[in-house]
């Protein structure tokens, strides 16, 4: 599964990240593979959405989530 | 002695500027640097008889060379060695916080960790033992409690007394600094590179927090609780437009507008009459006099009734973003916004853009793309200002009595689906190039820190003045002698005027729009200086008394003014183009001069001039020969 398929509440734990232009930046904000992440909120139309990472919060875009391969922890 | 140079960095959202803004309190240069729209903040304080010299680097996350910010730290670190470099850090959020500082110290530079808020990250279950972080790296490491004068105070005490010689880095940064050479000479694609390095970084970042760092689980925090209004689903909606609203009134209603209007009316009765009479008893010329009470000290008059209603509206702006309320606004903004190829952050300076478009233009510079930058400048000209306002309600209350509110409402619109549609044309032709992204840090709520939002807007309000103040002095002594100036020399008479020429010359441009007179020709060109100006122009060029723009003497001036000769030079459907050309040319001076100084081109100052005065033909064009072909008149 993906990030962007995820339920607020979810916690998961990142597997891996596909090639796009901002995986180094996302890399960058500490989204490397075994990180754990938590799904918070998402704006109105359910895009984008809030995560929980290392102790801070990071929004994000669905597309960009997608690109996000995770497991589910809890 | 020379004095001490010191240099604080870190990630946004640390409070840096807070401390920065605490050490230096007012004595601070704020400029440029060079190249770039990014603020270069450096501040003096003198501590024991020692000048110590503080920079205050922009916030980024990384060195990385990846947005302007991240360019001007990793240029000021290769040309600078200060002596002293401060690498904030956010204790709430040390994790993240530390990549920035191993990549300092990858680049060979010694620094002193200083750990904010430390308060904020014990309530949120997060222990640091400093001597293990000291150890970790080899670096001095300190503490700070963010808004707290005194503890920020014994950073001055720690500047003077350290001596980074005394510092070596650890094995451990050592060893990790073999490991990425090693893999900088491995024979991967240079983005695998990259890749690695950084996974090396966050690796380090582990074994660093393993040892010197514990998190004990602590329930949902209070941004998090909140957030749940404020950014997540339906009421977050309703709660923005809330909170632009009661901006809105403070800055238009309560305080700005008024406080504008008070200094405007002091020039316009006071100064402005004062000069005359002091130049009359001193015996100046006629010209000269003139050209100083009714060029300069009316243009420097506008420039300066400006500036309280940009203060508030920055006021307000600094307070809602040094609450952390601006990332939600940008995030729930995101959807929409992306549909005309922006990015979430670029709703907040086109919402100002109703108020006012120099503040908007100036807003444009906090946004992460030179993508969302200049579409955003180059549509804000199209919505509705404060200015257009009085014009579109005289013209409505003119040839719509029955309907005005509806046809004012309708230029609004008008404006804001012009302004999308060239965003959305903008974006995929000449920036199509630029991606525009949407990676945005939500920082916890916070209580602004008071100085700090005033010294923000403080700046910000300077700026304009400066700047943009030159070139509308410039522009207003131009309108002065256009309209007192013919090829005969000095006239009386504005008919007879090189503005006058000119108003016709323009006017032949309008008669597709039905609206070529000479005098809406120069209420145009006079409409450049200041949109209000459109409808004083007409006032004088059809000869109606004193043209009142105050909300309540709309009907009588609309009256006054259509028992001229202008309400039979108009037929409701030209008035209706003059109206939609009035909405969406040029922006005024002062908002060109923005322009200027924001893209730091004449030629994008002119393109934004020309293109919309080309949108702004057209669409009145469209309206006024769709509406004659479908009968109207």
């Amino acid at each position: 599964m993906t990030l962007k398929d995820t339920q607020p509440g979810m916690v998961v734990r990142i597997d891996s990240l596909g090639d796009t232009e901002l995986k180094q930046r996302l890399m960058t904000m500490g989204l490397i593979p075994g990180t754990r992440v938590e799904i918070l909120n998402s704006a109105p139309f359910g895009d984008p959405i809030a995560i929980r990472i290392r102790s801070y919060n990071l929004a994000m875009r669905r597309d960009d989530a997608a690109q996000i391969e995770v497991s589910q922890v809890s | 002695m020379a004095a001490l140079s010191v240099a604080l960095t870190g990630n946004p959202n640390t409070g840096k500027s807070t401390i920065f803004n605490e050490l230096t309190g007012a004595r601070q240069k704020i400029g440029n640097w060079p190249g770039v729209t990014v603020d270069k903040k450096v501040g003096v304080v003198e501590y024991n008889g020692r000048k110590i010299s503080v920079i205050d680097l922009p916030g980024t996350y990384s060195i990385n060379a990846r947005s302007q910010e991240e360019q001007v730290v990793s240029n000021y670190f290769n040309e600078n060695k200060p002596d002293i470099v401060v690498n904030i850090i956010d204790a709430s959020n040390i994790s993240r916080n530390l990549f920035l500082t191993i990549q300092l110290m990858e680049n060979g530079i010694p620094l002193i960790i200083n750990l904010n808020m430390m308060d904020e990250a014990e309530r949120h279950g997060i222990k640091i033992d400093m001597k293990k972080l000291e150890d970790a790296f080899g670096m001095p490491v300190t503490n700070t409690v963010g808004r707290s004068n005194a503890s920020v105070r014994t950073l001055l005490d720690v500047f003077t007394n350290t001596r980074m010689s005394n510092y070596q880095p650890s094995e451990l940064i050592k060893a990790h600094i073999e490991r990425v050479k090693t893999i900088r000479q491995s024979n991967s694609a240079a983005s695998k590179i990259e890749e690695e390095i950084i996974s090396a970084r966050y690796d380090l970042i582990d074994k660093i927090m393993a040892s010197a760092v514990t998190v004990s689980a602590a329930g949902k925090t209070l941004t998090e609780k909140l957030d749940l209004f404020l950014a997540n689903g339906v009421s977050s909606l309703l709660i923005m437009l809330a909170a632009f609203w009661l901006m809105f009134q403070i800055a238009f209603n309560w305080i700005g507008q008024p406080l504008a209007d008070e200094l405007g009316g002091f020039f316009e009765e006071t100064i402005a009459p004062a000069a005359t009479e002091a130049m009359a008893s001193a015996g100046v010329a006629g010209w000269m006099q003139s050209l100083v009470s009714d060029g300069i000290i009316t243009g420097v008059g506008a420039v300066l009734s400006f500036v309280p209603l940009i203060f508030t509206l920055f006021l307000c702006l600094s307070f809602l973003d040094g609450t952390g309320y601006m990332a939600r606004v940008a995030f729930v903004m995101d959807p929409i916004m992306r549909r005309a190829g922006l990015s979430g952050k670029g709703i907040m300076p086109l919402v100002m853009g109703f108020g006012c478009g120099v503040p908007a233009i100036m807003g444009a510079r906090a946004l992460d793309t030179n993508k969302d930058r200049m579409i955003s400048i180059l549509v804000t000209p199209f919505l509705t200002c404060n200015a257009k306002v009085p014009v579109l309600m005289l013209f409505a209350a003119m040839f719509f009595p029955d309907n005005a509110a509806n046809i004012v409402f309708l230029m609004y619109v008008i404006g804001v689906a012009v302004a999308i549609l060239m965003a959305k044309i903008l974006s995929t032709t000449t920036f199509k190039e630029q991606q525009s992204t949407f990676l945005l840090e939500l920082p916890p709520y916070r209580l602004p820190d008071v100085k700090t939002v005033l010294l923000e807007a403080w700046d910000k309000g300077k700026g304009y003045l400066i700047k943009a103040g030159t070139i509308i002095f410039a522009m207003s002594v131009l309108i002065w002698f256009l309209s007192n100036f013919n090829s005969d020399g000095m006239t009386e008479d504005m008919d007879n005027s090189y503005l006058a020429s000119i108003g016709s010359a323009a006017s032949t441009v309008f008669a597709p729009q039905g609206f070529d007179t000479w005098e809406s020709g120069a209420a145009i060109v006079t409409g450049v200086m200041a949109k209000e100006a459109v409808v004083s122009t007409m006032g004088i060029l059809y000869g109606a008394d004193e043209l009142s723009t105050e909300d309540e003497d709309i009907q009588n001036s609309a009256q006054a003014l259509f028992s001229t000769t202008l309400g039979q030079t108009f037929t409701p459907l030209a008035a209706l183009a003059f109206m939609i050309f009035t909405q969406l040319y040029s922006p005024c001076v002062t908002a060109l001069g923005t322009i200027k100084k924001e893209t730091q081109s004449w030629k994008w100052m002119a393109f934004a001039f020309f293109y919309t005065c080309a949108v702004a033909w057209v669409v009145s064009l469209i309206v006024y020969q769709g509406g004659k072909l479908l009968g109207f008149e």
